[in-house]
């Protein structure tokens, strides 16, 4: 444990001292993978219960598009603007979740459910050109580097916006994990009936843990979007982004606490170093090859990537150690 | 201390139980016995909260509690062994029964609660580190049991406890009711075993097409010409 935490503790501070010697385009990945992997760690809150969504596009294009809009036509500063997307998406999530959950909509029929949701969100957001520029994309109106309106040409300062993003993301799995909800959830994602037969509200438990990932996604959006100054449909909504959302966190490993970081770590690097590599001559094999290797992963490692890794650990543990417990069907 | 009067409920259009009435007194064991589509295990989600109520009265302990959601009738300490068990296979034993306190009048009680059920079932303990659904039906059954009893309830209600199980272990199934019986719980238990149940419960209701045909204590109903005829095939 101690171990462990000294590890923790390294981590951190390279963390912290990384901006001051990485160069801007290592940099600008970094912040990147920080913030997807705040984004597929708020949709692994659910997606490791088996609530598989396919519509965290929709609350992450919720999240980028709103203090944007309110930004430019109004002049609202995002610090009003990103609460309010918040809260639109949560009231989406809440619109959509509570007809699912009371009439039992799970397993594949919820994601194709949200997989509506995430359609919707795209074409209303193509359709109302007028206001958001359609298929063209939105800029924000910039204003050089300033709080109020949450912009920064340093990438320092999103840098640190980005880890403690990160963290939030992280406290909020640690808090699910290691609270009565994972129990609840546990049990609702085995047998919903028999959950209910126990005394867990099920409607509520469930209603609860989607609308946090929804809100979170949607704070997820609203930075990226405040860091990337270019919003596009397809780039921050839309089911592609839906499901780079699910490979990424899947191919991490949901079930564990760094899986969807390690997910984004991954799945930017090897687009990233796919794209330099190959860059304009076969185009499109970056592409094939990145679909292949995710194919690939999702195949032989179902738990992700730090899930294996975790349960090589356990089974060395545990052949170390033969007077411990025999073995338990998950890892 | 559990009583329905005159209770309909149904699926949709399809109505499964037409004015169902019958009281199960504190301490006592009740049985519903049937054939199969009689409304029995409706009738036991009925009264666990699954299945809402459409007509009729239901009490505990003289409240009403009819119309309320599942996870309020564990509160009222009504409690619910699924038909086919329905535990939580890739959890472990003990995991099981961790959910089973679940509410937080139980949770407080948890490693009491749990003491108890593992005195009961010496085998839960042997088994608590195993993933639930890798054990014999048997054993799961016994799970089951012990995950209900973990929230402490006045009631408890076992639809078709010794369904699918080897008649040896239907034995014990009806040997675990009759210790939870010593325990002072009351039981209300559904059954095709007809013969098997009668010897554990007080009080017996006959169901059919959703109406209750026949009742009496558990004597008159094993001498009725009518059950021996149909249901125990003497």
């Amino acid at each position: 444990m101690t171990f462990n935490r000294v590890l923790t503790l390294i981590g951190l501070a390279i963390l912290i001292a990384l901006p001051t010697f990485i160069p801007p385009y290592f940099l600008h990945l970094v912040i990147q993978i920080l913030l997807w992997a705040f984004i597929y760690t708020a949709w692994a809150l659910m997606g490791r219960f088996g609530f598989v969504s396919f519509g965290h596009g929709a609350f992450m294009g919720i999240g980028a598009y709103v203090p944007a809009l309110l930004w430019n036509y109004y002049d609202l500063t995002p610090w009003i603007g990103i609460p309010l997307s918040l809260g639109i998406s949560v009231l989406l999530a809440i619109i959509i979740g509570y007809p699912c959950f009371r009439l039992k909509v799970v397993g594949h029929y919820f994601a194709l459910v949200t997989l509506a949701l995430s359609q919707v969100v795209l074409l209303s957001l193509v359709a109302a050109r007028d206001v958001t520029g359609g298929s063209l994309g939105f800029t924000q109106k910039t204003v050089g580097h300033s709080w109020y309106a949450l912009q920064f040409p340093d990438k320092g300062y999103f840098y640190g916006i980005a880890v403690v993003l990160w963290l939030i993301g992280l406290l909020a799995w640690q808090r699910i994990d290691h609270g009565i909800s994972r129990e609840a959830l546990e049990a609702i994602s085995e047998d919903e009936d028999a959950a209910a037969a126990v005394g867990i509200n099920v409607l509520r438990e469930k209603l609860r843990v989607t609308v946090i990932s929804a809100a979170l996604t949607a704070l997820g959006g609203a930075i990226y979007g405040q860091y990337i100054m270019y919003l596009n449909p397809e780039t921050v909504s839309g089911i592609a982004v839906s499901l780079q959302i699910v490979f990424a966190s899947i191919a991490g490993g949901v079930y564990s606490l760094l899986g969807p970081t390690v997910g984004s770590l991954l799945t930017l690097s090897l687009t990233e170093g796919l794209r330099v590599w190959f860059g304009a001559n076969f185009i499109g094999a970056a592409n094939t090859i990145y679909g292949i290797l995710l194919v690939l992963c999702i195949i032989f490692m179902p738990q992700g990537i730090v899930g294996t890794i975790e349960g090589i650990k356990a089974r060395r543990r545990r052949m170390a150690k033969p007077s411990a417990a025999p073995s338990n069907v998950r890892t | 201390m559990l009583s329905l009067a005159s209770v309909s409920a149904g699926y949709g259009s399809f109505q499964a139980l037409f004015g169902v009435s019958l009281e199960v007194p504190k301490g006592e064991a009740g049985g519903v016995i049937g054939p199969n589509g009689a409304g029995k295990t409706t009738l036991m989600r009925v009264i666990s909260g699954l299945i809402p109520m459409q007509e009729g009265v239901m009490t505990m302990d003289g409240r009403p509690v009819g119309g309320l959601p599942a996870h309020r009738m564990v509160e009222q300490g009504i409690a619910h062994v699924p038909e086919g068990r329905r535990l939580f296979p890739r959890l472990t034993v003990e995991e099981n029964l961790r959910i089973g306190a679940f509410i937080p009048q139980a949770r407080a009680r948890f490693a009491d609660q749990l003491d108890w059920v593992y005195t009961l079932f010496p085998r839960l303990k042997d088994r608590r580190e195993q993933a639930a659904g890798t054990m014999s039906g048997g054993e799961q059954q016994m799970c089951a049991i012990g995950r209900a009893l973990m929230s402490k309830p006045k009631v408890l209600l076992m639809d078709e406890p010794s369904a699918g199980l080897a008649p040896l272990v239907v034995q014990q199934v009806f040997d675990l009711v009759r210790r939870i019986r010593e325990e002072g719980l009351t039981v209300l238990i559904v059954e095709q075993n007809v013969q098997q149940v009668l010897d554990v419960v007080d009080r017996a209701y006959l169901l059919e097409v959703g109406s209750i045909k026949l009742s009496g204590s558990a004597a008159e109903l094993k001498n009725n010409s009518f059950i021996r005829q149909s249901y125990i095939g003497l």
